[in-house]
């Protein structure tokens, strides 16, 4: 009787030790092994069926795979939707850890691709991409998925070279000259503001790294860089120091909003017209017809204030590429997928009609981008301005620690533009410069100061 | 944050009933208990107890990276010792975290528990009117996620959406712009006031519920009024759940994130390290620093037990004296 009672006690014991593993293992796929079997770009045994998975946020993208499944019978791609950039890279980086549960294909933003090479996250797929590939893409691209290695760690999709979006209606109201230097747009701001005091021509927003990174990118820094088998950290490069500057004394001034960007408050502001520019990017008019859609034909876009006047260089703010995960067993099909995505017409075609993309591909850009957005019909030359602006992106280095160094620039810009000074800016990028080092520091890389 | 958990509230007058009943015997089939608990116990430890010392083990591990870090073999896990823990001591973000929690703990917690306690006799006075509906209306707050509340004094917050800041600028008060001031605690501190305000009514409600009224004839026969009744009889014999409710919400304190991190992107004053547990968030998911993450979080679990333990070492004799 005893004994009986013990083996119900260890039946119940196991029973519910087997619904615990059967709990926590669900959902992760087999990841051990990359035995992929060899062969052409197609599978040979027509009856073999190839999973591929794929964790993207870009809206619209699972139209734009079903498109490829519908001509690719053999090799079927899951989207499988991400809430955004940095979940998931924190999912893919547990999933790396784990050993298993990455998906085949992963969207990465090019901040992100030296960590997740850094982590083992991405393979190299230069054996399986086509030798045509590369030169679809413009120099300065190409080496964000390259690192400036022999490797290649995905195809490019999409890119966010920066353009000034500012009212035209009310700049037409005002009197105000669209500014081409960044002198004529702080004259510009104090006009503005002196004309209409709840009008800005801007916020800086501390919120934003990657804005403030695009706009250090156009002045000529590179925060990271790589010399020979050592990183280099060069946030308060004079370059950085120069666009913090310009800011600081902006902001210290009053002349610019010193408020985050993505809140209630700027949104209305965008609305109601006392957000009268914004310093953005190419994807700005899918935020702006969401964010303000009540202004719909009031915006104009141009390009960046320069630096020196005559000159003609901006930076990048968002975009990702493509990338074939190591826990992939299919890699080449992957690999034929992704180059398929980010380099056909057909593709790219959807890219921008289902997505709202800004396709990367140069070939893409001439024949997927002819008629404005819908939010900027009335300005017909959008796109070939656009096209233009995308070939002046300076080089830049993404290291592998952005991650530190952007809630590093969140911190420290949040106290400056809450101090108010010019002064605290400069000091914000020098907290950022050290704890970025630091921090690689700390970590082990080999470092040179 | 608010208290969360829902332990049986005490019942301090309760009358000791435990009869002399039979003890049963012996028998052979004695492990039927074990065999009852013992699905609580496997779930107690796999999904609590490995995780925790899971994590103690990853807090004295770090990685150790060469050369430029890409690639396979680049990042090695190895033994830290006490390297993470010396780390997070002496990083004045944390330090600054703890102390800024503590002052808003110092806000929150009397004012919450001076507000329940004050609607719980307000509540148990005699003639009240429209009782239930105050006390669901003080309560639902509670029922209310912390993000969702945060979202919604968020926008009450922001000067340009605000309805209060239409009302203080149509009165010639300017606009107040309480999330981009050194005032920000107390706009934090006012969300959680909110939301844990009714949990901790309701349970002193129950404890004053439970007090015989015969004591209160007594004492109005004696001719004491309703104030003295208040502070004579039924704020000494809720204290019980007086010091519960304190350990709760002081325990909550600690743990505040939900608020925070919910406000941070509608202001520049809020750091990522605001208080301990962004700490956390920021070292495991924004820095990928598992390691670091789990030694800050041991020392919050280790600083939380100290703190609720020896306030009850504290106060036990006093309180629950007159249980025994």
């Amino acid at each position: 009787m005893r004994l009986h009672t013990s083996l119900k006690v260890a039946a119940v014991v196991a029973a519910t030790a087997l619904l615990a593993s059967a709990c926590s293992s669900g959902g992760s796929g087999d990841g051990d092994g990359k035995a992929a079997p060899s062969g052409g770009a197609t599978p040979t045994d027509p009856a073999q069926k190839i999973e591929l998975t794929y964790w993207t946020w870009a809206p619209g993208m699972d139209e734009v795979v079903k498109t490829w499944n519908a001509e690719h019978p053999n090799i079927h791609v899951t989207v499988n939707k991400q809430d955004g950039g940095d979940p998931a890279v924190t999912k893919l980086l547990t999933a790396i850890k784990a050993g298993s549960g990455a998906p085949d294909i992963m969207q990465a933003e090019y901040q992100k691709i030296p960590t997740l090479v850094a982590a083992d996250a991405l393979a190299d797929i230069s054996g399986d991409l086509g030798s045509d590939v590369k030169g679809d893409f413009s120099d300065g691209t190409w080496q964000s998925v390259t690192l400036g290695s022999d490797a290649v760690y995905g195809v490019p999709q999409d890119s966010g070279p920066m353009e000034f979006y500012y009212r035209a209606d009310i700049f037409e109201k005002y009197g105000l000259k669209v500014p081409t230097t960044w002198d004529e747009y702080a004259q510009v701001a104090t006009e503005l503001h002196k004309k209409d005091p709840t009008a800005y021509l801007g916020t800086f927003s501390s919120g934003d790294a990657g804005w403030f990174a695009g706009l250090t990118q156009q002045a000529g820094a590179s925060w990271w860089g790589v010399d020979g088998d050592a990183w280099s950290v060069d946030i308060d490069s004079a370059a950085t120091q120069k666009v913090a500057s310009f800011w600081g004394k902006l902001v210290e001034d009053g002349v610019i909003d010193n408020k985050p960007m993505y809140t209630p408050a700027w949104n209305k502001g965008l609305n109601d017209g006392t957000q009268v520019g914004w310093i953005s990017a190419i994807w700005a008019p899918g935020v702006l017809s969401g964010n303000a859609a009540d202004t719909q034909g009031k915006w104009k876009m141009a390009k960046l204030p320069q630096w020196n006047a005559g000159d003609d260089v901006t930076g990048n703010w968002g975009g990702s590429a493509t990338a074939v995960t190591t826990q992939s067993k299919y890699p080449q099909y992957a690999a034929e997928f992704v180059t398929w995505l980010n380099t056909s017409a057909e593709a790219a075609k959807l890219l921008v009609s289902k997505s709202g993309l800004y396709p990367a591909s140069l070939e893409s850009q001439k024949t997927a981008l002819t008629d404005p957005p819908e939010f900027f019909s009335n300005q017909t030359d959008f796109y070939t301005l656009a096209s233009q602006i995308s070939k002046t992106v300076n080089p830049f280095t993404y290291g592998p620690n952005v991650d530190v160094a952007y809630s590093a620039y969140n911190d420290a810009f949040g106290k400056a533009t809450k101090a108010k000074s010019q002064q605290a800016f400069l000091d914000a990028v020098t907290t950022m410069q050290t704890t970025t080092l630091g921090d690689l520091k700390n970590s082990g890389y080999n470092v040179k100061e | 944050m608010t208290t969360t958990t829902t332990d049986r509230a005490p019942s301090p007058a309760a009358p000791a009933t435990v009869s002399p009943t039979r003890r049963p015997r012996r028998r052979p089939g004695a492990a039927a208990p074990y065999g009852f608990v013992a699905p609580a116990a496997v779930l107690f430890v796999l999904f609590l107890a490995l995780p925790i010392l899971y994590a103690v083990y990853l807090s004295f591990r770090k990685v150790q990276v060469s050369g430029l870090g890409l690639g396979k073999g680049s990042h090695v896990e190895v033994w830290a010792g006490l390297d993470n823990y010396r780390n997070a001591l002496s990083d004045p973000d944390f330090v600054g975290s703890v102390l800024r929690v503590l002052v808003y703990g110092v806000v929150l917690v009397p004012t919450m528990l001076g507000l329940a306690l004050l609607f719980a006799l307000l509540l148990d006075a005699r003639r009240v009117r429209a009782r239930s509906f105050s006390r669901v209306s003080i309560f639902l707050p509670y029922a209310v996620p912390a993000v969702i509340s945060s979202l919604l004094w968020g926008f009450l917050y922001l000067p340009s959406v605000s309805p209060i800041v239409w009302v203080t600028q149509k009165l010639g008060w300017g606009s107040p712009d309480i999330l981009n001031s050194d005032w920000v605690l107390f706009a934090i501190a006012n969300i959680a006031l909110w939301g844990g305000v009714g949990f901790n009514m309701v349970v002193i409600y129950t404890a004053l519920k439970a007090i015989p009224s015969d004591l209160y004839e007594a004492a109005r026969l004696d001719g004491a009024n309703e104030r003295q009744i208040a502070w004579r009889i039924k704020v000494p014999i809720v204290l019980p759940s007086l010091i519960l409710t304190f350990i709760f919400s002081m325990i909550a304190t600690l743990q505040v994130f939900a608020e925070p991190i919910t406000l941070k992107p509608l202001t520049n004053t809020i750091a990522s390290t605001w208080s301990p547990l962004m700490t956390v968030y920021r070292d495991a998911f924004v820095r990928n620093d598992i390691y670091s993450a789990a030694a800050l979080s041991v020392v919050i679990a280790l600083a939380t037990l100290v703190l609720s333990f020896g306030f009850l070492r504290l106060v036990q004799r006093r309180a629950f004296s007159q249980e025994k």
